[in-house]
């Protein structure tokens, strides 16, 4: 790296001005690289405090509480997140049921068994699909999906699933359920692409052994692909997991926005994500209610890390070849 | 027998998650195209009941918020990219490689709810340049991922050769290894460009939209995805014709934007970025 040195034993140094300042040029090329490369962790720190720092008025009027304590009334300054975590998290959690045995399902077809020319083309059409604007879902699901959904698909869960409290009471259009499942449509590409990845870097030589031995290819599939790249699969899933958590405006425009926890799923309910994009622009500067927000965005925040953080951990674990 | 089984299911579960796509494309198509006249970008919003009118101030604004975040979060990010690919085994380089991945998974409304208490609270007004400065941050782990990704994909033997005539490390890096992978770092800041030209949440506190043109970055700025939602959330008919239409020359900018850089990038290197 530093080539310093270099040139000064280097005899022809004083022939080739260029060569003499070069060490010169290499040095501040590599300084401003250095400034380039601290961004990234500057603005994370930056954002981490400016989020304590803005939440800093609520965390010390609610403490933990916030999020036990369900009232959420921005006139009489009382706060609490409860209704907003739970529907962010049974949001996500219906989102990932439909969505992890599809994409995996994908995933593992378009690595094994799919002709090879269909392959990346099929892989390229659900990518376009997490390309797609979360306003546009948003917008299609208004005016296409929720219609669908309250006109047939409702009440037919109704009619024939009503014993299960989930699928009792008034239909909405916009509800718990609704953003789920355009939830689940807009992080099914993104776990089958991570998927895939993992997949593609199974060794070759763990599918032939497995052949080998007389298995078929869904044998191949089950006993020796998948658990060698478990680790990997988790991984993408739990990524998943972390875009529908964060996932803001498709949920803000289908789940109805109502601060409240129903057993019901096609109720209206609310997220935290929802709540900021909702509220952020009424609330005063400096205000409780603003600081409230922030330390909903903090709570988003450090959930999305762990979730992330997690997930890459284990897919690094997986490239790194240990497999279990 | 259970390996057929299995398999229909699979390709049962394909056409499940392309179903959408096509849905999604069909009804802009369907309910999006017939307003897509001239008009939608050359006029203004016609007053609430009037039929007609177009978004010309959207359309300003998003390539005036879009465009100062890439100016912005490329270089930034390109550079990054460098540093991470030229000093592989620096405890920066695996930082900044981590912080990036922290970045990327990070909601864009936590980066929104970040510019709006560092820079419109400052400030006291809302601004497209706050907006544009969520939408810097979005784009820069995305564009160094990929710039660090390509660069390392630059056979050594080019940098050697190159060293071995006498060249500096820096000019090596600049003139060989980056001219090298620039077609691909071009298209991969593209593809970012057309993520970040979607995104709505960051810009709702920030620029907070507008229904006027404007070209003041330092004011609040209208942009299409923030008139999607307006639109589509609000209650007349004529705003959700505008919705879709916008939604429609939104979908075009960034699916267009997304396969060029796919299909570069494939030819070029043979995989995706």
């Amino acid at each position: 790296m530093d080539t310093a040195s270099g040139s000064a034993s280097n005899p022809h140094a004083s022939d080739d001005p260029s060569l003499a300042h070069s060490a010169w040029g290499d040095r501040i090329f590599r300084a401003l690289l250095v400034l380039a490369a601290l961004t990234a962790p500057a603005l994370l720190v930056a954002l981490l405090w400016q989020l304590i720092h803005g939440a800093a008025p609520a965390i010390d009027a609610f403490g933990f509480s916030f999020i036990t304590d369900s009232v959420w009334n921005p006139v009489a300054e009382k706060f609490g997140a409860l209704p907003l975590v739970f529907g962010t998290l049974l949001t996500s959690f219906l989102a990932l049921l439909p969505a992890v045995p599809l994409s995996l399902g994908v995933a593992i077809y378009l690595t094994e068994f799919a002709p090879e020319i269909i392959r990346s083309p099929v892989a390229m059409v659900i990518e376009l699909l997490a390309a797609i604007p979360s306003v546009v879902y948003g917008l299609w699901g208004i005016f296409v999906l929720i219609p669908i959904l309250k006109a047939s698909v409702y009440p037919f869960l109704q009619a024939h699933l009503g014993f299960l409290p989930i699928f009792q009471g008034p239909i909405y259009g916009p509800s718990i359920l609704s953003a789920s499942l355009i939830l689940t449509i807009m992080v099914m590409p993104f776990i089958m692409s991570v998927a895939r990845e993992v997949l593609l870097a199974v060794p070759g030589a763990q599918r032939e052994a497995a052949m080998a031995l007389g298995a078929t290819r869904w044998e191949a599939v089950t006993t020796a692909i998948v658990p060698y790249a478990r680790s990997g699969i988790i991984g993408a899933v739990i990524l998943g997991l972390g875009r529908a958590i964060g996932e803001t405006m498709a949920v803000t425009m289908l789940i109805g926005n109502r601060n409240d926890i129903s057993a019901s799923l096609f109720a209206p309910g609310y997220s935290m994500a929802a709540v900021i994009a909702n509220e952020f622009n009424e609330a005063g500067f400096g205000s409780l209610h603003s600081a409230a927000l922030t330390y909903v965005a903090l709570l988003l925040f450090a959930v999305t890390v762990l979730v992330n953080g997690g997930a890459r951990l284990l897919i690094w674990r997986m490239n790194r070849g240990s497999g279990q | 027998m259970v390996s057929r089984v299995m398999v229909g299911v699979m390709v049962a579960a394909v056409v499940v998650a392309v179903l959408p796509l096509i849905l999604i494309l069909g009804s802009l198509i369907v309910r999006g195209a017939s307003a897509l006249t001239l008009d939608f970008f050359t006029k203004l919003p016609a007053p609430v009941g009037q039929p007609g009118g177009g978004v010309r101030h959207a359309i300003v604004g998003t390539l005036m918020i879009v465009g100062t975040a890439a100016l912005a979060g490329v270089p930034f990010g390109i550079a990054a990219g460098v540093y991470c690919s030229e000093f592989k085994g620096s405890r920066l380089a695996t930082i900044t490689r981590f912080v990036a991945d922290v970045l990327n998974g990070t909601p864009s409304i936590v980066v929104g709810v970040f510019a709006w208490t560092s820079i419109v609270a400052t400030q006291k007004h809302f601004s497209a340049l706050a907006g544009s400065a969520a939408l810097a941050i979005l784009m820069l782990p995305m564009v160094m991922r990929t710039t660090e990704e390509l660069l390392n994909l630059v056979p050594i033997s080019l940098r050697e050769a190159a060293l071995a005539l006498g060249y500096s490390r820096w000019r090596t890096t600049l003139t060989i290894v980056l001219r090298t992978a620039l077609p691909g770092i071009v298209t991969g800041s593209l593809l970012a460009v057309a993520r970040i030209s979607g995104e709505t949440a960051p810009l709702l506190f920030t620029a907070l939209g507008s229904q006027y043109l404007s070209y003041n970055i330092d004011q609040p700025m209208a942009a299409l995805p923030l008139v999607v939602f307006t639109y589509a959330t609000g209650p007349f008919e004529e705003w959700h014709q505008l919705a879709w239409t916008a939604a429609l020359v939104l979908i075009i900018v960034v699916l267009v934007l997304s396969i060029i850089a796919r299909i570069v990038t494939r030819q070029r290197f043979g995989r995706n970025v």
